[in-house]
């Protein structure tokens, strides 16, 4: 694979509105047809941040540059960056024609062209039955594609894309994650995608960045930020982590109990700081055959069948919230557990993250 | 009880109102409009189609012509700034919005007599404005500005303009403002926005706004008569001349049922547009969850 080429720089760029601050210094680069997802809470500034890549918002500060070019002032109608709205935002007097249509007569393309283009958009889309549809005769997931082929047919340089699931139900949801990511392969436009919905990103991304008050705490692939999350935060945002808080020492965190859960120690973190040590439920093991750095008892309080896995809450002795195993079906069916059950847990030192509290 | 005879039973007040108030009126004034005009005045009971023969005399014509003119301009000025204002207020913080609002409606608390009396104070040869133009220091002749048409077209412009506001702040403030934010992405300029999403999906407020000035002012007489100062006839003063000057009352109902003609086509028009573009007024503002 050659040297990914960056598409979009976002440098130290700020927004303030009045005395609140929506983002603070974020610097971040885009690639060359990636799938980026933008995440965060709500009130993060990730709304915020997407508007000023389209032009609704000016920065107060920073470049934002698209090959090469600051386009912090470009208005919104002379950058080639198209935005779906959460809302969708189809216009409701037109079909859905004339809506997908429209950005290219705002081009001045010859009519000729104009319709190839829209015919071939549709086509992806799966919408030619719907083309002389008013808005309001379209399903939720239909009008999704609309406002998609809209913005698709204008072959931006970026697709942006605000919370582009959020309306459909789940089921649908899923469907159209993938369905997302195959169109982003087939059109070769670079995508980048705001979503408070961490699971979403984690499937969809090719790389992402996590923002909180405005910051950027983490950027990277779903893969690197799961299994090393850059701060506590990030850990207990993005999937399911079992915290145990005490003080920092040389070879891990000692809790409460006394019990010393062992794993790389960062470097800031000094002898006898609070810190929190991690680990995902999915790393510990049930009744661990051979030797493993950390162990623990506890009392299985509730279980829960998921499929393909079983979630346990086991109540330790190491944390005021019970830990969360999931172990496979496979496995619960060689030993079988029931609420109530004392249950031995181990994990290995290389599962353990360590944070500052 | 069932529903159709409660809902019968809340309407009916409404219904004995209209008919009393309205209706019988309406007939009543319909009926005088087939009688003669007796010699000396007062009604001789003989069938005849002549009063409305007249109508279409020539010099009655005009003035209704002359009336269509001066309610149709004084209609194109209203809604022009009328729209403009509502556009302006539904852009507006949503807190000031009913401040602006109540800013707007409020010479409606006052009377509508009081309120045209006060033009003539400011229209005046020697009246507020050529008071202004002197301290400013125009030494000239002073401006003739009351009993001209323009004071007529200023009078129902003023008085009718918080119709067309409200009557366009409806549909303004509905919009999603996402929808003029998508145009703009998809490269149309702010013209080109107003012109090819706001206004479409604003025409229903305007065309009821613009009803309601036309209306309005094609049958007022008493901001003519204050304004124009008899010179410019139009059919409410007609109407009023014939009634209570002429003593001629066949005629001034055959003219008063002309009128009524011509307000129900336009309403009757408006409400054929409305009802074409309601599909999409519901939906200017039901989009935004999708």
């Amino acid at each position: 694979m050659s040297e990914p080429r960056t598409l979009l720089a976002i440098d130290k760029v700020s927004k303030n509105f009045g005395r609140v601050t929506a983002v603070d210094g974020i610097s971040l680069d885009i690639r060359e047809n990636e799938f980026f997802a933008l995440l965060g809470p709500s009130g993060c500034g990730k709304t915020t941040l997407l508007r000023m890549l389209a032009g609704f918002e000016t920065p107060n500060d920073g470049r934002i540059l698209l090959d090469g070019r600051d386009i912090a002032r470009t208005p919104p109608n002379k950058r080639p960056v198209n935005l779906m709205f959460q809302s969708y935002a189809l216009f409701p007097h037109m079909s859905v024609r004339a809506n997908v249509s429209y950005g290219l007569e705002m081009e001045r393309l010859p009519a000729k062209e104009i319709r190839s283009r829209v015919d071939a958009i549709l086509a992806t889309t799966e919408l030619v039955p719907f083309a002389d549809r008013k808005p309001e005769q379209l399903s939720g997931g239909q009008k999704q594609r609309v406002a998609l082929a809209r913005a698709l047919v204008k072959r931006p340089r970026l697709l942006l894309l605000d919370e582009p699931l959020g309306a459909l139900d789940k089921k649908l949801r899923g469907a159209m994650q993938l369905e997302l990511k195959r169109l982003q392969h087939e059109v070769g436009i670079t995508f980048v995608i705001v979503t408070h919905d961490q699971e979403e990103s984690l499937v969809m991304a090719d790389r992402m960045a996590v923002l909180k008050d405005g910051k950027l705490l983490q950027c990277d692939t779903p893969h690197a930020i799961y299994e090393h999350p850059a701060d506590r935060f990030v850990a207990d945002f993005i999937g399911v982590m079992n915290f145990v808080p005490g003080k920092a020492d040389t070879d891990g965190v000692v809790a409460a109990n006394g019990m010393r859960i062992s794993g790389k120690v960062p470097a800031t973190l000094s002898p006898g700081a609070s810190a929190m040590a991690s680990v995902r439920p999915e790393r510990i093991r049930l009744f661990p055959s051979g030797e493993t750095a950390n162990r623990t008892t506890g009392t299985v309080e509730a279980l829960a069948y998921q499929g393909l896995d079983l979630q346990l809450h086991v109540r330790t002795p190491l944390s005021p919230k019970p830990f969360l195993v999931r172990v496979t079906a496979d496995a619960a069916d060689r030993r079988p557990v029931a609420s109530g059950d004392q249950v031995e847990l181990g994990w290995d030192a290389a599962d353990v993250r360590i944070f500052a509290e | 009880m069932t529903r159709t005879s409660r809902s019968s039973l809340l309407m009916a007040p409404a219904l004995v109102w209209l008919t009393a108030l309205m209706v019988v009126p309406c007939a009543l004034v319909l009926a005088l409009a087939f009688f003669r005009r007796g010699i000396y005045g007062g009604i001789e009971y003989t069938f005849t189609l002549e009063n409305f023969g007249l109508v279409f005399d020539p010099l009655y014509a005009s003035i209704f012509l002359n009336s269509a003119r001066i309610a149709g301009t004084a209609t194109l000025i209203a809604v022009v700034i009328g729209y403009a204002a509502a556009y302006a207020i539904s852009a507006a913080p949503r807190r000031l919005q009913p401040v602006f609002l109540f800013f707007a409606v409020l010479p409606f608390w006052s009377n509508y007599l009081i309120r045209t009396y006060a033009w003539i104070v400011l229209l005046n040869r020697e009246g507020l404005i050529t008071q202004l133009l002197r301290w400013f220091g125009y030494t000239g002749e002073p401006p003739s500005m009351l009993y001209t048409e323009g004071a007529v077209i200023a009078g129902l412009v003023y008085n009718y303009l918080p119709f067309v506001i409200l009557a366009c702040y409806a549909p303004l403030s509905r919009l999603n403002p996402e929808l003029a934010e998508a145009s703009r992405d998809l490269g149309a300029s702010a013209i080109t926005t107003f012109r090819r999403v706001i206004l479409p999906l604003t025409v229903p407020g305007i065309a009821a706004g613009a009803v309601f000035v036309f209306v309005l002012s094609i049958g007022n007489f008493v901001t003519p008569a204050l304004l124009g100062g008899g010179r410019f006839q139009m059919i409410g003063n007609l109407v009023y001349d014939q009634f209570l000057t002429a003593n001629d009352w066949p005629f001034g109902a055959a003219l008063a049922m002309a009128l009524i003609a011509i307000m129900l086509l336009v309403l009757m028009a408006q409400a054929l547009a409305a009802n074409r573009a309601s599909g999409r007024t519901a939906q200017a503002g039901g989009d935004t969850d999708g």
